[in-house]
């Protein structure tokens, strides 16, 4: 028992060493990112983030005051004189960011997760062309739909507009979105549905009452991926959306930043640091879903 | 009697009309309303000046509710049709509005570029298959597919085994979720924010100088001569794969670590009881059971490698030999214009993927439902 007891601790040694070697590799370029992003501005450019810890420890928050910083933001420039300037003043793009994104997840989901209902578990005519097509559309790249999306919208008003950008994202991500739901609502036991069907419920209650409840986890997973691919969207964003900066998403604000002040790199790094915030939130939020394997729970009940 | 018969009769023809003619108006009126709704939100959105924060709360529910109502009327109006009909209807209601949007979006942009591809430059004159040869013939587009290979070979295995291997060991660690949470993390960056993280991995300076890359600074710590890693070919190549795999792993990670929850402990207990290895565990019970999962996971990574643009479009522009299809794409299309190769090109990228969809569909067709 004993002998037993330290093998199993030995082994889960092993595992956690080997896990946080990888998680160490995984970890140290974000951790060169944080640091950098917390150095003054002519050491980033001049020296390795590492020296921090020896030579030139030097630290301090003015990457992330400026970017951070209201519409009107002061400081001392070389010569001694008080500047304003216009600060990045994220928080109007913040809100635009949530949302063009909150739809272009939901929407998708609801939609690719009916689909994938209908395809798995209905029979229609044309089902196996059909899915094999939205399935062969996932390899089509995004550049090509641009130029003529935008034709259809400069027509229909929709440039510019909340609507314009959630279609445009629902459309992309409808074929992976199928695809995955597909995948694990196709491998739901067939007894689950078999009673209800028998009992006379319409189609549309069983999705409601069984197949959504049922595909939490990959919904969950679904929707960190949507709103991962929507939150750093730059290209999307730019084409439908239009550069006036009362609609402008997070992505555009830094790539403007870049833009309009060189090779700031200083600044992206507390740029880039910042527009991680909301999505590590998201994932911490929504990772129980997929951590506890509701599915295994709910067919063996 | 007889008169009465025909008088009940006639009322019930009349009450029948009646009830017919009320289902349709209701029918129709359910829609109607629910059209006239969406139509304000949509004429609210478009020409409000309301405060941004208002504005943002009524675009959400109205964008979220509307999606919800849409079915639910599609749905409403099926069932008032006769049985026959609406179980005809019934899978149209499902799959409906993905095929119309997918329609729109991407089908007939991509038989728009099929169409354009027989074409110039300009898209006027017909040149049949000129841009096809070119595609299949040019030493930019052949170095191009043996990258794409390379990314496809390299970058799915090192994403989908680093994948598997971090969540099979999370799933026996009591600090799984930190674990996790620690791998997933590059995917919560944007391509711009990746870029500069790479920028401090693979930076270069002269011999001499202060290295303010990680990846020299180890190499001339350990006595060698620092290298501007982006002009080694073929390795370049490798170490462009390297930030694809450190972006994916976490994708990798998650889907599998949800299939492997999903795995009956009492399979696993059984497996025990007789005495099987660890190893021989996973080996014999929870791969195969994880199997279709798995060809998701590298599916959706095959894809990713073959659409592959950001990371080669920012660190090196397809200098040095790293050029890849869809780079090639973007810069027939938007550099040089010349609408027929990048058509070409695209419906290439395309056709390349058919294999592995093929290979899909036929896992598909071992589980059909009803």
């Amino acid at each position: 028992m004993t002998h037993a007891k330290r093998k199993k601790s030995n082994w889960n040694l092993v595992v956690n060493l080997i896990l946080l070697v990888l998680v160490i590799v995984w970890s140290i370029p974000i951790i060169g990112l944080f640091i950098s992003s917390i150095r003054p501005q002519d050491n980033v450019l001049s020296t390795g983030w590492w020296t921090v810890f020896g030579e030139h420890s030097e630290l301090s928050l003015d990457n992330y005051r400026q970017v951070l910083g209201g519409s009107q933001y002061t400081f001392v420039d070389s010569a001694g004189n008080t500047v304003r300037a216009s600060g990045d003043n994220l928080s109007r793009a913040f809100i635009n960011s949530f949302t063009v994104t909150i739809p272009s997840v939901i929407i998708p989901i609801l939609i690719a997760s009916a689909a994938a209902f209908g395809f798995a578990w209905m029979i229609f005519p044309g089902r196996k062309f059909f899915f094999t097509t939205v399935v062969a559309l996932l390899v089509v790249p995004l550049q090509i739909a641009l130029i003529p999306i935008l034709r259809d919208y400069q027509s229909l008003g929709l440039t510019g507009s909340y609507l314009g950008i959630w279609l445009a994202h629902t459309g992309f991500g409808l074929p992976l979105g199928i695809y995955l739901l597909y995948n694990y609502i196709s491998t739901i036991p067939r007894d689950v549905f078999e009673s209800a069907f028998l009992d006379g419920a319409r189609p549309m209650v069983v999705f409601n009452r069984l197949v959504l409840p049922l595909s939490v986890p990959a919904i969950a997973s679904l929707a960190i991926f949507q709103f991962l691919w929507v939150w750093n969207d730059l290209l999307v964003a730019l084409v439908f959306l239009g550069g006036t900066s009362d609609v402008a998403v997070l992505t555009q604000r830094l790539a403007n930043m870049v833009g309009s002040r060189g090779q700031d790199w200083h600044l992206l790094t507390a740029g880039a640091f910042v527009a991680m915030i909301v999505p590590l939130a998201v994932f911490f939020g929504l990772q129980r879903y997929f951590v506890q394997g509701l599915m295994a729970g709910s067919v063996k009940g | 009697m007889a008169v009465l018969d025909t008088g009940t009769q006639k009322g019930g023809v009349l009450s029948q009309a009646l009830v017919a003619i009320g289902r349709i108006a209701v029918s129709l009126f359910v829609p109607i309303v629910a059209f006239v709704i969406l139509w304000a939100g949509f004429m609210f959105l478009r020409d409000s000046n309301a405060p941004q924060g208002i504005i943002a709360m009524v675009a959400i529910i109205w964008g979220v509710g509307g999606v919800a109502m849409l079915f639910w009327v599609t749905d409403w109006v099926v069932n008032r049709t006769p049985l026959h009909v609406a179980k005809k209807l019934q899978p149209f209601v499902f799959v409906g509005p993905a095929l119309v949007i997918l329609t729109w979006y991407l089908f007939l942009p991509t038989m728009r570029s099929l169409y354009l591809s027989f074409f110039d430059a300009q898209s006027k004159n017909f040149v049949g298959l000129a841009n096809y040869v070119f595609a299949f013939t040019d030493t930019k587009m052949l170095e191009s597919f043996l990258n794409n290979l390379l990314w496809i070979v390299l970058g799915t295995g090192g994403a989908v085994g680093f994948g598997l291997l971090i969540a099979l060991l999370a799933d026996r660690s009591r600090l799984e979720k930190v674990f996790k949470s620690l791998i997933f993390m590059p995917m919560a960056i944007s391509f711009v924010g990746a870029g500069v993280i790479w920028r401090f991995v693979y930076a270069y300076k002269p011999a001499g100088e202060d290295q303010i890359g990680l990846l020299n600074a180890l190499v001339t710590f350990f006595g060698a001569d620092p290298q501007a890693w982006f002009t080694l070919r073929p390795w370049n190549n490798v170490f462009l794969i390297v930030i694809l795999i450190w972006l994916q792993t976490g994708y990798a990670m998650v889907i599998i670590s949800a299939a492997l929850k999903g795995v009956p402990s009492s399979i696993i207990e059984a497996g025990k009881i007789d005495g099987a290895s660890e190893l021989r565990i996973i080996r014999s019970i929870i791969i195969p059971f994880i199997f279709s999962t798995l060809v998701t996971v590298s599916t959706t990574i095959i894809i990713i490698s073959l659409k592959i643009f950001d990371i080669v479009f920012t660190m090196t522009n397809g200098n040095f030999g790293t050029e890849v299809i869809a780079s090639m794409q973007y810069k027939q299309m938007f550099r040089f214009y010349h609408y027929g190769r990048g058509s070409a090109i695209a419906i290439v990228l395309v056709i390349a993927v058919i294999p592995v969809m093929w290979y899909n569909l036929r896992q598909f067709s071992k589980r059909e439902g009803f």
